[in-house]
């Protein structure tokens, strides 16, 4: 039998995954704060904006968004699967562009920056 | 310790004789410290001694009688009356084709088990020079040791929805045990091995459901075996397609 293919959405899936486990909280606490008008010195919106002005900084961003997207997507289709949709491969394909195509607009949105 | 009088009712199927499988009642006088599998042979002993099913230690090392107890895969010797206050319902293992009343075909496992070689493939030059003896420290038996506790009872075949829906599926016990070898330092198959775990029907049909982990007996938790192997073929894969440079 030969070795799967599978590595290649799984990895970005996995590493999604760890990423939002870690990330998600502290994020939906600091945009709450943010939003209450609470946010720390630290994560002042001037202080954020001037941040995603660095290119280091917009690379890391894309990368979360696009790790994060992926991710959902991925544990979708495999719900869909278990859920009894065995129409894979149209599944697949459908989540996967919607991550790309918000990957895509949060690059277009941090190169607007 | 007391007495009460237990219901059972029990898959009864022999493919001489019946059309279909179907339940059969069993009201028996238990002692409240018996196991489910203690009641059974009380049964085949004094009430039906045609009732057939696979037992053999009474003590959870032999993981011969795996079987459904109230819809859940349990070792019938594991399984105490006193947390069955109601009708007990005893049924073959799920999953598996089932050969005569709870005994069921287990050849499907067997196969498996034997693809992903579940024996010392030695290493060479990992054993000492002159003794031929392996050394290995605690440190490196720790990588392991959990799922060499894997008693075959095959209740995580049965929890697996995946093994339900695509029986070309490798499953929990198997993937525990190719990893098993492949995590000892003695060991040098892990290539050979890899062509049945990272293949499609090996690890990547399982899902992270986890029910795996959840009915292991013997806590050997297969679900992290495979989740492991998921991340080492994952890493195996981009170093072999994206850094060739690394391939030896
Ligand atoms: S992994 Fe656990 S449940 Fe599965 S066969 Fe081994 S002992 Fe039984």
């Amino acid at each position: 039998m030969a070795r799967s293919n599978k590595p290649i959405v799984w990895g970005p899936f996995a590493a999604g995954g760890t990423l939002t486990a870690f990330l998600s909280p502290a994020l939906i606490l600091l945009t709450l704060l943010a939003a209450l008008g609470h946010a720390p010195d630290l994560f002042a919106y001037d202080r954020l904006h001037a941040l995603a002005g660095h290119w280091l900084a917009r690379l890391a961003l894309a990368g979360v968004v696009f790790l994060s997207l992926w991710s959902a997507a991925h544990r979708l289709r495999i719900t869909c699967y278990d859920l009894g949709v065995r129409a894979d491969t149209l599944v697949a394909s459908v989540v996967y562009v919607v991550a790309l195509a918000g990957t895509g607009g949060a690059v277009l949105y941090l190169a607007r920056i | 310790m007391g007495e009460r009088t237990v219901e059972f009712e029990v898959l009864r199927y022999n493919p001489e004789k019946d059309a279909a499988p179907h339940f059969q009642r069993y009201s028996v006088k238990c002692r409240e410290e018996w196991v489910v599998l203690d009641a059974l042979n009380h049964i085949k002993e004094s009430v039906d001694p045609t009732l057939s099913y696979r037992w053999s230690c009474h003590m959870a090392v032999c993981g011969s009688c795996g079987m459904m107890v109230n819809g859940e895969p349990k070792l019938a010797c594991k399984s105490f009356l006193r947390d069955y206050p109601g009708l007990i319902r005893v049924e073959p293992l799920r999953h598996f084709p089932v050969e005569r009343d709870l005994v069921t075909v287990i050849d499907d496992f067997v196969a498996k088990l034997a693809r992903v070689k579940p024996f010392l493939i030695p290493q060479p030059g990992a054993a000492q020079a002159g003794t031929g003896e392996y050394a290995q420290t605690p440190a490196q038996l720790k990588r392991y040791k959990q799922f060499t506790l894997c008693i075959n009872c095959m209740l995580c075949y049965a929890a697996c929805p995946e093994y339900g829906l695509i029986p070309e599926y490798i499953g929990p016990a198997v993937i525990a045990l190719g990893h098993r070898w492949n995590e000892d330092s003695r060991d040098g198959g892990r290539a050979q091995r890899q062509e049945e775990l990272a293949a499609t029907n090996g690890v990547w049909d399982c899902s992270f459901v986890g029910a795996c982990s959840e009915v292991c007996p013997e806590h050997v938790d297969p679900a992290a075996a495979i989740q492991q192997v998921k991340i080492k073929s994952t890493i195996d894969w981009y170093t072999e397609h994206l850094m060739p440079w690394l391939n030896k």
